[in-house]
């Protein structure tokens, strides 16, 4: 059932041991208000997507979770509560944030970029990335065959791929992704959209941000909306994506296409 | 002027230009993972060369009261910070390295007749004394404002150059110094007589860069302070904490610094404030390399380092300004070549 949010109302029924609970979570840039009492939660192996226009606070959300911004409000991770969360905290206990700008290290190796995701488990003393490399080219053939090439040199597609593999490097029990399918060609979203999946079929918990909600709403388990800040509405992905103000809103533009080209 | 003469100047040429190439890499360095100018760097070689003076006349250091110091004021702020947030291993940690360290330091070095040791443990007392000041300067007067312009950082680089100087003055006294050579024997090659300590000097140079070349290449901290260097959001969100970089590329420095120091302090007699012009050359060679291209600075540096020799024999008391003076067609060449850096993507 979709429903309207009042703020703190519990929600994401389905969640099972959360992995992430976001309450009552605010951000200001100045006077300005970036995110109001946002609240959300990421289930255990579940693909939960937050959706909405430009500016509505995705990726203040995102940035505040992950301690890159200030904020106030709760915010709990693999069962124990941030008071601030510290990005470095976060990383070392199982989050990671694959921004939009991706943030590769250009002029480094495909390699090296990916060797360097699992810095924070090296501190640790876990020194397994060898492995977990290998996982990664798994998935990521193209990563492998690129592995000497500068990152810098590299595709729009092949360079989320690297942003997307070099975060699975940490071993996330979160995976938090930013827009991962901006400007990038139809084919190669879909082949995001296909590893996302298969990422939670093998436990991944993602907390995916997307403006292309057509395609965020047919992965995910869980959806929010998000409205200048605040949660306009949310429910099973499935339920948003046949609610009518959400096809207004934010799927009725390709179908208004579709009418126009046909006629 | 005949070969012989050439020879000669070309070897001190090449022995100061091992030098600033050294600092000219720490400034390099410090610049791309922090955006400190490090102004302060001439500052540690003086402190190292005059520190190992100390020593060998039978003085006790006050650099290690300094630093006793700086690990107080480091443990007060981190320690306190620690038991606020009910961590008291981590606080005891803390104390133990910033304080515990410096004071049994201290007391080792009140204990033993330092002047009597072997050089190399003089030399490696020196480094234990002068090299954990640079992650402490960092915690203490960089981290607070990491984030700030690059203007700001330089002024506070300024003032702890000009605070290191007067420490300077009021430890090791307005006379120069000058140690003792490391080994005592002369290689001849043809009309030319290399001296131990000149050996010395480029060997370690050349070890140093090699070592160095591998800690970047192939050790993940080392990464992990180039990709701080390149992105430093980026490096953030994999969990390298610009402190712990900061921290790092300080100790990097500093040990470079205060190496330097302890290697030209038998070819050159050095005072307080000798440190400047020696940090000021190897920041010329930095500025050829753009404040970001390695072999360009270590390029640079040799060139700096043969200018002044062969300015030296021309025009000794121009010799500064001659160095100096190689500053502007650098820019100027500069500013024609280079192309505005974007953002990356």
């Amino acid at each position: 059932m979709t429903q309207q949010t009042q703020a703190g109302a519990p929600s994401n029924a389905n969640a099972k041991n959360p992995v992430l609970e976001v309450r009552d979570l605010c951000v200001s840039y100045g006077k300005v208000e970036a995110l109001t009492n946002a609240s959300l939660t990421v289930g255990e192996g579940q693909i939960v997507t937050v959706i909405g226009p430009n500016g509505a606070g995705k990726t203040t959300m995102l940035s505040a979770i992950m301690g890159v911004l200030g904020s106030h409000g709760r915010i709990a991770f693999d069962g124990s509560v941030e008071g601030v969360p510290e990005v470095e905290r976060m990383v070392a206990r199982g989050m990671t944030l694959v921004p939009e700008k991706r943030e590769l290290f250009g002029e480094m190796s495909v390699e090296d970029n990916l060797v360097l995701g699992a810095f924070q488990r090296y501190r640790m003393g876990k020194r397994d990335h060898a492995q977990t490399l290998e996982e990664v080219y798994a998935l990521f053939p193209r990563l492998k065959e690129r592995r000497d090439q500068a990152a810098g040199t590299m595709s729009g597609g092949e360079r989320q791929m690297l942003a997307v593999g070099r975060a699975l490097m940490a071993k996330p029990k979160l995976l938090m992704l930013d827009e991962p399918s901006l400007g990038l060609a139809p084919l190669i979203t879909r082949e995001i959209f296909r590893i996302i999946t298969e990422l939670r079929r093998r436990g991944v918990s993602i907390l995916l941000v997307e403006q292309n909600a057509r395609a965020a709403l047919q992965v995910a388990d869980y959806a929010y909306v998000l409205e200048t800040g605040q949660v306009a509405m949310q429910g099973p992905a499935h339920e948003l994506a046949d609610d009518p103000r959400v096809i207004e809103a934010y799927l009725g533009l390709g179908g208004k296409h579709q009418a126009m080209l046909s006629t | 002027m005949d070969m012989s003469i050439a020879l000669i100047l070309s070897q001190d040429g090449i022995t100061n230009g091992a030098i600033y190439a050294l600092l000219a890499l720490a400034l390099v360095l410090v610049f791309a993972v922090t955006r400190v100018i490090f102004i302060q760097q001439g500052e540690f070689v003086a402190y190292g060369a005059l520190t190992l003076a100390m020593m060998q006349s039978g003085v006790l250091p006050a650099t290690v009261w300094m630093l006793v110091v700086m690990g107080a004021l480091v443990t007060a702020l981190d320690g306190g910070l620690a038991l606020k947030a009910g961590q008291g291993r981590r606080a005891a940690g803390v104390a133990g390295w910033n304080l515990g360290y410096p004071l049994a330091l201290a007391a080792a070095l009140g204990g033993l007749a330092v002047d009597e040791l072997p050089l190399a443990v003089q030399v490696l007392l020196t480094l234990a004394i002068v090299v954990p000041m640079g992650p402490m300067m960092y915690r203490l007067m960089y981290q607070p404002i990491a984030s700030a312009p690059v203007l700001v950082l330089l002024i506070v680089s300024v003032a702890l150059h000009i605070a290191m100087v007067g420490l300077g003055l009021l430890f090791f006294g307005a006379e120069g110094q000058r140690t003792p050579a490391f080994s005592e024997f002369s290689l001849e090659l043809g009309p030319l007589m290399v001296s131990a300590q000149t050996l010395w000097v480029l060997v370690v140079s050349a070890l140093l860069i090699v070592g160095l070349y591998q800690f970047f290449g192939r050790t993940l901290y080392g990464k992990a302070l180039r990709a701080t260097a390149i992105n430093r959001v980026g490096a953030q969100l994999m969990g390298i904490s610009p402190t712990l970089a900061g921290k790092l590329t300080f100790f990097l420095a500093a040990f470079i610094g205060a190496l330097s120091g302890v290697l030209i302090a038998p070819i050159t007699t050095i005072y307080y404030d000798t440190g400047f012009l020696i940090g000021l050359k190897g920041f010329v060679a930095a500025i050829i390399g753009g404040l970001a291209s390695y072999p360009l600075a270590a390029v640079g540096a040799l060139a700096v380092g043969l200018l002044e020799a062969f300015a030296s024999f021309w025009a000794s008391a121009y010799k500064e300004v001659i160095v100096f003076t190689l500053i502007i067609p650098v820019l100027l060449w500069r500013s024609l070549t280079s192309h505005h850096v974007e953002e990356e993507e």
